[in-house]
């Protein structure tokens, strides 16, 4: 690819640009935010990567993906800011997701033992989980404000914060799966996945790619419902306060 | 039964300010105040979904601080303005209160519990998306009594109604009262309707009481210009008599 090409990609973060601002979308100071620091990360993970790769030491690949944890759980957080502690949340949320989902992985054998799977299976493992995170967080502050009505007579029949907030919290999870389950339901048709497509182009077996494939597809399925669940249902309790309220941040001042 | 003293509350503005007054068992009092006046604010800080910046509110002798939250909201039964109900059959949300404490409500206490807010039995297993405004209100009525409450907490519970529906809700509050004799807090903006109540009544205006008494009494009280003002309905932000401020069409 030429620099030219890559300037021509930019040209679509334009698109992007003028969108947002035509709408009235105020997005356009993220847009420019993420689109430069994609560009930070790739350079230096582009020349970083092969050393990476090299690691033996099962102690620092531990923590490297513990940084990408806490980098991914930074992020998400910022998606939860109505919620107290919304980025210990997101990192318990992340963290417990990914290494279940890791463990299960590498117990079936489908991640190896050694660098270059452990970083970018791990890596695609933790961003799925973020996603994940990051939409639970959203999504439960639009149904708790949605669902305020409903949450504010449940509390007054004497629910407690769990059952004051189920429906809130099942719809949230509903609506944060959403893209995992549709995503699920093109691949192979629509989307057609970069490691299987890469595996063949490779040289490799179809069926082979296949298998990993479908582990992968399974994995972010897994990953993306764990962090869901853990995500929602532990911001869901930081919503009230000690005496059952609902949190000021989600109910309009009343008289 | 019902003891509030010295009131505050303040959220972005002094929302209460130093209210005190008393419910006797099988009473209603009625609060009235033009919008914004703090009569929600009040109600919510009795059954503690809010917290007052300083005051008293004993139930039944007992500062309501000292009890465990969930009996306390299970002993003061609120309806709001507007019915919220979950997603479900009219059964399983007029059996919601007990429910959430791991008690069920049989059948005929459910046939009991809509006949005594005028639903016929048949209503049961209608998912309440599909009733009017009105009988989700009525609905809400049974969900409250379910848990047996010693005080009704009514969030102008006519509000998002059409004046006929809104009659019929008052028709079956009074008739509540009488057959249960449950000391109730009753909220309104609307003064036809709290004169149709004729109850102790206690008038707020922005989180003070303005005057206190029987309803008929206040409104013949001409040596309160400030009351005077409020009955004619030209107090600064009070809406018109009898204007709901959030209407629902049936």
């Amino acid at each position: 690819m030429t620099i030219e090409s890559l300037l021509l990609a930019y040209g679509l973060i334009a698109i992007a640009l003028i969108i947002s601002w035509h709408n009235k979308l105020t997005l356009e100071k993220e847009v420019v935010y993420g689109s430069l620091r994609a560009t930070v990360q790739l350079i230096l993970m582009g020349f970083l990567l092969e050393l990476i790769l090299t690691i033996d030491n099962y102690l620092y690949l531990a923590l490297i993906l513990l940084a990408m944890t806490l980098i991914a759980a930074a992020i998400s957080g910022k998606r939860g800011r109505k919620i107290p502690h919304a980025t210990g949340i997101a990192f318990t949320g992340i963290l417990a997701g990914s290494v279940i989902t890791f463990a299960v992985l590498a117990g079936a054998g489908v991640i190896g033992p050694e660098a270059k799977y452990i970083i970018p299976l791990g890596g695609m493992i933790i961003g799925n989980s973020m996603n994940a995170s990051s939409l639970s967080l959203n999504r439960l502050i639009g149904e708790l404000g949605h669902q305020r009505k409903r949450i504010e007579t449940l509390l007054a029949l004497g629910a407690n914060a769990r059952q004051a907030s189920e429906w809130a919290v099942r719809q949230s999870v509903r609506s944060a799966l959403i893209p995992v389950i549709d995503s699920m339901k093109i691949i192979g048709l629509v989307h057609l996945p970069g490691i299987m497509t890469g595996f063949i182009i490779a040289g490799g077996s179809p069926l082979e790619a296949v298998k990993y494939q479908l582990a992968i597809v399974f994995m972010i399925a897994g990953t993306a419902s764990l962090t869901c669940m853990i995500v929602t249902l532990m911001a869901a309790r930081r919503c009230f306060s000690q005496e059952l309220q609902l949190l000021d941040t989600f109910r309009p001042s009343t008289a | 039964m019902l003891r509030v003293s010295n009131l505050s509350l303040t959220r972005d503005r002094k929302i209460l300010k130093d209210l005190s007054f008393e419910v006797q068992p099988g009473h209603m009092l009625t609060v009235l105040g033009p919008s914004g006046a703090g009569k929600s604010s009040l109600l919510r800080c009795l059954n503690r979904l809010d917290t007052p910046d300083s005051g008293e509110v004993f139930l039944g002798g007992q500062d309501v601080k000292a009890m465990d939250i969930l009996e306390l909201r299970r002993r003061m039964g609120m309806v709001f303005q507007i019915p919220a109900l979950i997603p479900d059959t009219v059964a399983v949300n007029v059996g919601l209160g007990p429910s959430l404490r791991q008690k069920t409500v049989s059948e005929q206490e459910i046939q009991e519990l809509l006949q005594q807010v005028g639903l016929s039995p048949g209503f049961m297993t209608r998912q309440v998306e599909t009733l009017s405004v009105g009988e989700q209100q009525r609905v809400a009525f049974a969900q409250v009594l379910a848990n047996q409450p010693d005080v009704l907490l009514l969030d102008e519970p006519t509000a998002a109604l059409d004046p006929t529906a809104a009659l019929t809700i008052e028709n079956l509050i009074k008739d509540i009262h009488s057959r249960l004799h449950t000391a109730t807090v009753l909220v309104t903006h609307d003064i036809p309707q709290a004169i149709r109540f004729n109850t102790e009544t206690l008038v707020i205006v922005e989180g003070s009481v303005l005057a206190r008494g029987n309803i008929q009494d206040l409104v013949n009280d001409t040596s309160n210009a400030t009351l005077q003002k409020f009955f004619k309905g030209e107090l600064i932000g009070q809406s018109p008599a009898g204007e709901a401020p959030e209407q629902i069409s049936q």
